[in-house]
């Protein structure tokens, strides 16, 4: 704890299937923000624009897993994290994508890109660059091992901001009424 | 009143009178043990087990074991809290419960017992069921993804309305709420948003219409104090009384 206590701490964050919600929440700590930087530098994030994940001691993941590119950058984030936090109701959940799961997605797909109207070229997009989904949109503890979850749509900065110094300080991290929710 | 017979909730003495079950003795005493199926106008069900607590060391749903005199009941322990969060994450799993687009958020007793026991996540593979819902009563809406079939509804609908309109049907994983008409349809029955029925469901099935969020997220129900410190409100009391 010693040599943890001395060197900052390296945070990996990013988006899958989710909204970014979740990091404007993280951004909603506000000036807190300048505390938390004098403890941890930022690895892969939308903050730094780093295309991969290093070495890590946290990594925190947004929104589920939609397409066949959330599952490698799951699985980079997995195998250099130390600790890895689903954040917000897509990780934890599915979310709003999974509200698609009952249905099936071959006709998802013909009802967006070919029924619906407004689109009007009616093409179901198949640049084979484009990520292929899976059948059902899954919640990130059905791919890989997660240590913490944070539920919340998105979770309060305040929210975010307990978990975290909770983690820093070496506590195990609680919420208590008002900061954990589900919506 | 010293003459009422005691029994140990937790190590603390709870007052009870003969026939009270131990968890309305003890929320008449305001002690909460948490609990689903329960509802104090009804008669105790003992279907969804959150309420078990170890009654003189036996695994026993305290909504419907009758309270006795000098038994030891231990209810706020990690081994009984545990066992509840698993409940509620195999209820969480098996259904569609989408909090955030949910009308009953924050007025939940689904989710405000998730809160209070600190229930991060299902934890378990989400089932992803299809339940589609029934918008064809004028007045209500009834949304299954969200059913935890405590029976409350059922029940209120037998033995307070005098209907029968809901009935549960199916098997183990394949049990489920059904409407009691040919159709299967809600508007195909005497059901009225009056009905005893349509105001029990302690999750968000049985929605009224053009009254959603009526009362803004944030001032709701649970958004104000936790469950647990609302065990008055979930007090027995007779039916003819007003509801709080």
């Amino acid at each position: 704890m010693a040599e943890l206590a001395q060197r900052k701490l390296r945070i990996a964050t990013t988006s899958l299937a989710g909204c970014f919600g979740c990091h404007m929440s993280l951004l909603d700590i506000d000036e807190r923000l300048f505390a938390l930087l004098e403890r941890v530098e930022f690895d892969r994030s939308p903050l730094t624009d780093i295309k991969h994940c290093g070495p890590c001691d946290i990594g925190i993941v947004e929104g589920g897993v939609c397409n066949a590119e959330n599952v490698h950058v799951l699985r980079e984030f997995r195998a250099n994290c130390k600790i890895l936090i689903a954040i917000g109701a897509c990780a934890v959940t599915g979310g709003l994508p999974a509200q698609r799961n009952h249905l099936d997605l071959g006709l998802c797909l013909q009802e967006v890109y070919v029924t619906e109207p407004s689109l009007g070229r009616g093409l179901i997009p198949n640049d084979p660059e484009l990520p292929l989904p899976p059948d059902k949109v899954h919640p990130l503890h059905e791919v890989v091992k997660v240590d913490y979850f944070i539920p919340g749509c998105p979770p309060s900065g305040d929210a975010i901001w307990k978990f975290l110094t909770d983690l820093l300080e070496g506590r195990t991290p609680t919420l208590g009424h008002g900061l954990i929710q589900y919506d | 009143m010293n003459a009422r017979p005691t029994f140990l909730l937790d190590g603390v003495e709870v007052p009870f009178d003969p026939g009270q079950t131990v968890l309305q003795a003890a929320l008449a005493a305001d002690r909460h043990i948490p609990h689903l199926c329960y509802h104090p106008e009804f008669r105790p069900h003992g279907s969804c087990k959150v309420c078990t607590a170890r009654i003189d060391g036996r695994m026993m749903t305290s909504c419907t074991t009758p309270a006795e005199f000098a038994t030891e009941v231990e209810s706020d322990t990690e081994e009984l809290n545990d066992l509840r969060r698993t409940l509620i994450q195999m209820l969480f799993a098996e259904g569609n419960h989408f909090c955030p687009s949910c009308e009953k958020s924050g007025d939940c007793q689904l989710q405000a017992l998730g809160y209070d026991l600190g229930v991060m996540t299902a934890g378990f593979r989400h089932l992803f069921p299809d339940r589609p819902v029934d918008a064809s009563h004028p007045d209500l809406l009834l949304d299954f993804n969200r059913c935890i079939l405590c029976e409350l509804c059922v029940r209120a609908s037998r033995e307070v309305d005098g209907k029968d309109v809901f009935a549960l049907a199916g098997r183990g994983i394949d049990k489920h709420l059904v409407v009691n008409a040919v159709s299967g349809r809600l508007a195909d029955t005497n059901a009225a948003i009056t009905d005893k029925a349509m105001e029990v469901c302690p999750v968000g099935v049985i929605l009224r219409k053009r009254e959603g969020f009526n009362i803004p997220i944030g001032e709701r129900r649970y958004d104000k104090s936790p469950i647990s410190e609302q065990a008055a409100q979930f007090a027995p009391r007779r039916p003819e009384a007003p509801r709080g």
